[in-house]
């Protein structure tokens, strides 16, 4: 086969190593799980020791740990260590999330408090929330209009 | 007189040659193949600056400084700047020349900056117009990665065809000189687009540039692959060095154990590094230090340095665009 600009892009992805797809789903569904493991050892004890609070305040306390947990590790510099390893098991669950967020205040910080950390905190968490929002509002439409025609 | 043979590759007939070298690289670049060639190998990649962006510039700004003393030892001086980086607007070379008072010209042609200086900077020596032309380029894996991809903390996966921006800077000064390695001829590249879209797969977006210059190359000369002792690429890595090598097989050239490639060599026998090195100080830093050693000690007699360019912006990619590529070829002799 003569390789040509018109059979080019064919060529190289057939040389092109691809993502072990076993072994990333194997580490991301391990990895993913133990977070979400924390997470259930938190909702257990915080149900334990804060017997008062009702069940959406506990839930509320435990995202705000695993933020918490999230953010220091990206901090401290071992969450990017974790994601390469884990891919969407690490950056899926919330503390990916609170990464997504610390990584970049972190990494623009040179370029001032505002113009650097504050604005380009959210340049990953950003679409996220800006579809999240659009998405929720439209799911909530359509649930309006089914129940209210249902 | 200097002429062009063929179509495009031009004969310098006063022979510039590489005076002095001095190259500089991160802890990580230290460990691989060439480590003990480095002039310098610094531990802290920050090098005590408040930025990675001033750190690189430091980098440049000690190359720079290390030539120019190995000059000063022949009662020499720099005369002239050439080179550039990969930060948006050149910023690494300007901001070193602010305090240096010489003319400069700032390159930018993105990991191929280093052959495309030594191209420009020859044919002023060969002209007659300058001597002790420094060219140097320098890149830096930490601002790279903030300027094109993401945070250095962000938890994400390369995929595996990505490559790792080399951290190192290196520097060739060029005079008449009395024996040291010349620069015989240079084939400057054109604009090669096959239609590689993927900015993380810049190996496969560079190699038919490869391709182009070193058949245009082979053409104007009457010249083939056996006639050097190296054929050294600047930056394809693993995968894009084995396509050029499927690439000019193809045209009848086929590449033997004489070719080699910077980047897919730079990290050789350290993990985790995908398809090698890549970037301005890849190819800068692996020629001014093992490859010039190599020439000067007469082990490689005659060899071709062709560094290549991924000639791609951020803006480019996210606006879909395919992936520009170019090399410039210069034709070295012990």
């Amino acid at each position: 086969m003569k390789i040509s600009q018109n059979n080019y892009i064919e060529f190289v992805e057939k040389k092109s190593p691809n993502t072990k797809e076993v072994w990333s789903l194997i580490k991301a569904f391990v990895v993913g799980g133990i977070i979400c493991m924390v997470g259930q050892l938190l909702m257990e004890i915080y149900q334990d020791t804060f017997w008062m609070f009702t069940e959406v305040q506990i839930a509320s306390a435990v995202s705000g740990t695993l933020i918490f947990i999230g953010a220091t590790l990206t901090g401290l510099g071992f969450y990017d260590q974790l994601g390469a390893f884990a891919g969407a098991g690490s950056m899926v669950p919330i503390t990916g999330f609170a990464n997504s967020v610390v990584s970049p205040a972190l990494e623009f910080k040179s370029e001032g408090m505002i113009y650097g950390l504050a604005s380009k905190m959210f340049i990953i968490a950003g679409p996220i929330i800006v579809y999240g929002v659009i998405g929720s509002g439209l799911v909530g439409l359509v649930y309006y209009f089914i129940y209210m025609w249902g | 007189m200097s002429e062009v043979n063929g179509k495009r590759t031009i004969e310098l007939k006063n022979k510039p040659r590489i005076i002095a070298t001095s190259s500089l690289v991160g802890s990580k670049e230290g460990k691989g193949l060439y480590g003990k060639y480095f002039h310098k190998v610094v531990e802290d990649d920050k090098m005590d600056k408040a930025t990675f962006e001033k750190a690189e510039r430091e980098m440049l700004q000690e190359v720079i400084d290390m030539a120019n003393q190995k000059l000063e030892e022949n009662g020499n001086a720099i005369n002239m700047l050439i080179g550039g980086d990969l930060l948006n607007q050149n910023i690494s070379m300007s901001f070193t020349a602010r305090e240096m008072h010489l003319p400069l010209l700032g390159v930018y042609s993105a990991c191929s900056t280093m052959s495309e200086s030594l191209a420009i900077g020859a044919i002023m020596v060969d002209g007659g117009y300058m001597e002790n032309i420094a060219c140097a380029t320098v890149s830096h894996f930490s601002s790279a990665e903030r300027q094109y991809r993401f945070p250095l903390e962000q938890g994400t996966q390369r995929p595996p065809v990505s490559q790792w921006t080399v951290t190192g800077a290196g520097c060739c000064v060029l005079g008449k000189g009395t024996n040291e390695p010349k620069i015989v001829r240079i084939t400057i590249g054109e604009v090669v687009d096959f239609g590689i879209a993927d900015a993380n797969n810049m190996g496969a977006a560079m190699a038919p540039a490869a391709m182009t210059t070193l058949m245009h190359y082979f053409e104007d000369t009457k010249t083939s692959p056996d006639d050097f002792d190296l054929i050294l690429t600047g930056d394809l890595g693993i995968l894009g060095s084995g396509i050029l090598r499927e690439l000019m097989a193809d045209r009848n050239f086929p590449l033997g154990d004489n070719y080699k490639d910077c980047g897919a060599t730079i990290y050789e026998g350290l993990p985790n590094c995908y398809q090698g090195g890549s970037g301005a100080g890849c190819s800068a830093s692996v020629f001014s230090s093992y490859i010039y050693k190599m020439l000067t000690t007469k082990k490689i007699k005659k060899m071709l340095f062709v560094a290549t360019g991924a000639l791609l912006s951020t803006t480019s990619t996210q606006q879909g665009e395919t992936i520009p590529a170019i090399a410039h070829l210069i034709e070295l002799e012990a």
